[in-house]
């Protein structure tokens, strides 16, 4: 006798507690199987492009937080370095290294997110998010410190940033770098060569070479494939061609090699920390920028490396105060197109697992 | 004694015991979870946070019951109960001090292992009722997981039974009068514990509450009392789990100075922590990944020290001189090093046409 | 070592081992407070009707548009304000209007305790935002900051305990 089977579709969000935001997964499973998968997305669609037509250039600095809000700080930076090009404006030398300071820390924090909600995804309840968080709390606190508040920053400003430094700044950032380089190594020491990890994420999730540059990939995703490419290092733009650091590569791009990125990358990030915190020279941080910037008729693109990937910032100018377009190049959008192909035979559990490798943020992916 | 004054008592005991280590279990679980995860775990209740899973069991039972309309509704009804009652009924056989125990079975342990797979059935009866997709991938993946763990959990079991000579749990206490099964099993020990952790649905084996996964699992669609008595029958499982192997490895009751009820308890306690302790460390691992664990490692591993056992049993049939602790220990280090060769777990992508 | 099966677990084992021993950086809210950021950007704009000349610049930096003026004019050719009013349930406190404000006269406030259980109760009258009864946050007022009591930090909190 043999038993009519016939796979069965289920629905993987928008609301799931593994789906990171309101991201939809239509999966259609063969037992354990995954046999197809499509992405919906667009639950979280609040047409940020269209809004910034409707605001000034500096008006629009704190909806960019709003891409990826884990991640303020770097969406900041991008959209105030188009802006700056678009209008030609130059920035003081002590805003350059805190944005500098700023970005890379915004990294550290916005990677162990991403590595906490990927090992929570992997099914280790809570822990690494939860240590991870703690060591996000650190930075967190030189954030608040500085701009007030906590997820929105809000911190620069075409021009330069918003306010200098405060006094308590650099004291607490030397005490937080050895603090961050000793839990570095506890998280290493917690999973990096736990059997059931390897196990479950060594050679799960491929995103071959070719793949990922077809597709756009960017940031990690991109570099766990072994692929050298680092906006930092391949279009220098800030000051970040003053700082030595290495871009960490994976292997052979599966989930694992995702996750070892992103912890070099958190080393080197701090490194580029260590490097500007001395260097920082003093003088203004904000340069006579008028209230209402007129960028000359134009355009303008910029792009720079987000903890996600290669976030682009493209502006139009028709010589008003607000711009004329605005488009976002979304690195997590760009990273999830590739979803299918690396899911498709996997398990169910692996579907999660290299969905969480991506550490997309619906917020940038629906914009 | 008169068996019914014997009957009432140890029910009234295994009752109190039981209810009163779930409540302890699971304000522990919570605890030390917290504690280890740089948290501070529930403190608000009671002293402590002492009282908070009582409060957690009043705001359940205020709960509005809702059974999804396509449920089948008898089974998923019957379905709690039929999870719950089981676990129950393995306390007949545990002795709580020389001699003290409900049933003084000669085939305790064989009844621990028969009762204690009924409640899977329940399970799978919960998943496929509530006519929830997530809720049947669990039952399917509970009822997988509870009959390939079985059998390297009754081939461990075994070993101790030739060890110790007899099935009653009574006798196996007896048996390690002058040092814990553990010493002398130490293989064994850990087989039982990653088979036990598996068997009961414990991280890294939870596969069928894998809430980044499968959200709830099988009691997905249980609300009030009914999700209470999963609740319940999980914990109940994990004292189960805990007391067999308290007594099967660690001695039972015995332990000098204490009364022998309370090394009972702190031993089940101390099993327990190390449950909530892989719980809070270690990753969940895949479906097919759970099952080549226990046919390609704790299978044959088990079968291999159930061979030794014989032998040394064999050999010195007046009972095992206390210098096998070493060989047995070194034997144990030796099949672990060899498997970390033999076995690899990883990939498996399947072709889909 | 790196190939002994459980050799990585019982490595992340002992992490969560020495983690139990650990104090806790988690603090009871009600009960335990922190020090914000003096220059916190809290749930609260505070704004001084002296300063104020009712120019509307903070209004039209707005990029919520939240800001509500209403003014009439007064003696010596100057404006009044009669209403100024934000509603907080829609402001983001991006604080634009603070760095804006060519007299100083809008600030943003210390408070950040501010739920409320009706969404109209949200919106902030002159009453509710009058400096001389809520405490202003130095965000862009660097004079009020060193007022302000200091941050607590985690990073400082390891050698305390």
């Amino acid at each position: 006798m043999t038993l009519r089977t016939e796979p069965f579709v289920i629905n993987m969000g928008p609301v799931h507690p593994s789906t990171h935001g309101v991201f939809r997964m239509r999966v259609t499973l063969d037992g354990e199987v995954v046999v197809n998968l499509e992405p919906v997305f667009g639950y979280l669609h609040r047409g940020i492009e269209k809004l910034a037509e409707e605001r000034t250039y500096t008006g629009f600095v704190p909806l960019t937080d709003r891409l990826d809000y884990v991640s303020s700080m770097s969406n900041n930076f991008g959209y105030c370095l188009a802006v700056e090009k678009l209008a030609g404006i130059e920035v003081p030398e002590r805003a350059e290294y805190i944005r500098v300071i700023m970005t890379e820390l915004q990294r550290i924090a916005a990677h162990l997110v991403s590595i906490g909600s990927f090992f929570n995804d992997c099914g280790a309840y809570f822990t690494p998010f939860l240590y991870m968080f703690r060591e996000r709390e650190r930075v967190i606190d030189l954030f608040e410190m500085t701009c007030g508040q906590r997820l929105l920053y809000n911190y620069m400003r075409p021009g330069g940033v918003s306010q200098d430094l405060p006094d308590e700044f650099m004291p607490a950032l030397n005490k937080l770098i050895p603090q961050l380089k000793k839990y570095f190594e506890e998280y290493e020491n917690l999973l990096q060569n736990n059997e059931i990890l390897a196990a479950r994420a060594r050679g799960v999730g491929i995103l071959p070479k070719e793949l990922a540059i077809n597709i756009g990939a960017s940031g990690p995703t991109l570099r766990g494939s072994g692929i050298r490419w680092d906006i930092r290092r391949a279009d220098p733009y800030s000051i970040y061609n003053r700082f030595e650091f290495d871009i960490p590569v994976g292997e052979q791009g599966d989930c694992y090699d995702r996750y070892r990125v992103r912890m070099e990358e958190m080393k080197q990030s701090l490194r580029i920390v260590e490097q500007a915190a001395k260097q920082v020279p003093a003088g203004p941080v904000r340069s006579k920028v008028p209230h209402l910037i007129r960028p000359p008729v134009g355009e303008a693109y910029s792009h720079i490396e987000a903890p996600t990937g290669d976030l682009g910032f493209y502006l139009v100018s028709d010589g008003g105060i607000a711009p004329y377009r605005c488009h976002i190049r979304a690195p997590s959008l760009m990273n999830l197109t590739a979803l299918r192909d690396m899911i498709v035979g996997w398990k169910v559990q692996d579907a999660i697992l290299t969905f969480g490798s991506f550490a997309i943020t619906m917020g940038e992916v629906d914009r | 004694m008169n068996p019914w004054l014997n009957w009432v008592i140890f029910t009234i005991v295994i009752l109190v015991f039981f209810l009163g280590s779930v409540i302890m279990f699971i304000y522990m679980e919570r605890r030390v979870l917290g504690k280890m995860q740089a948290r501070i775990g529930p403190n608000r209740v009671g002293p402590f946070g002492l009282l908070q899973a009582i409060a957690d069991a009043v705001k359940v039972l205020m709960k509005e019951m809702v059974t999804p309309a396509n449920a089948d509704k008898v089974v998923y009804w019957l379905a709690p109960i039929v999870v719950f009652a089981p676990v129950l009924m393995v306390f007949a056989v545990v002795p709580f001090a020389n001699g003290a125990l409900l049933a003084d079975l000669n085939i305790g342990i064989l009844y621990v292992v028969a009762v204690g797979s009924i409640s899977s059935i329940g399970v799978f009866m919960a998943g496929w009722s509530s006519s929830n997709k997530y809720a049947t991938i669990s039952a399917m993946r509970m009822v997988a997981a509870v009959v390939s763990y079985e059998i390297p959990l009754v081939l461990v079991i075994a070993s101790v039974v030739v060890v110790s000579g007899s099935m009653s749990l009574n006798d196996i206490v007896l048996a390690q009068q002058n040092y814990p099964m553990l010493l002398l099993q130490p293989l064994a020990f850990l087989l039982m514990f990653i088979a036990g952790c598996a068997e009961i649905n414990r991280s890294p084996f939870d596969l069928m509450e894998a809430d980044s996964e499968i959200i709830a699992g099988f009691h997905t669609e249980y609300t009030g009392m009914k999700f209470a008595m999963f609740y319940l029958a999980e914990y109940g499982e994990a004292v189960a789990m805990s007391t067999i192997i308290a007594t099967l490895f660690l001695g039972g009751w015995q332990g000098p100075f204490l009364p022998p009820w309370l090394w009972l308890v702190l031993k089940v306690f101390f099993v327990f922590f190390l449950m909530v302790w892989t719980r809070t460390t270690l990753p969940r691992v895949r479906i097919d990944q759970l099952m080549s664990l226990a046919w390609k490692f704790l299978f044959p591993l088990a079968l291999i020290n159930l061979v030794i056992t014989g032998a040394e049993v064999l050999a010195y049939p007046l009972g095992i001189p206390w210098y096998f602790i070493f060989v047995n220990i070194a034997i144990g280090a030796v099949l672990v090093l060899l498997f970390s060769r033999l076995y690899k777990v990883g990939g498996g992508r399947v072709a889909v046409g | 070592m790196a190939n002994i099966l459980g050799s990585g677990i019982i490595k992340g084992m002992a992490v969560t081992l020495t983690n139990l021993f650990r104090p806790s950086p988690t603090t009871q809210y009600p009960e335990q407070r922190l020090t914000v950021s003096r220059r916190i950007r809290g749930t609260q704009l505070v704004w001084s009707m002296e300063r104020c000349t009712g120019c509307a610049t903070c209004a039209r930096t707005c990029p919520q548009g939240v800001i509500r003026i209403v003014t009439h004019q007064g003696a010596k050719n100057m404006y009044e304000v009669d209403t100024f009013e934000v509603d907080s349930g829609y402001c983001i406190h991006c604080a634009l209007c603070v760095e804006a404000c060519p007299y100083d006269a809008i600030f943003m406030g210390y408070n950040y305790e501010r739920a409320k259980y009706r969404r109209n109760e949200l919106v902030m009258p002159k009453s509710d935002m009058a400096i001389e009864h809520e405490q202003a946050s130095g965000y862009y007022h660097p004079d009020i900051a060193r007022t302000l009591p200091e941050q607590t930090l985690l990073v400082n909190w390891e050698k305390n305990k």
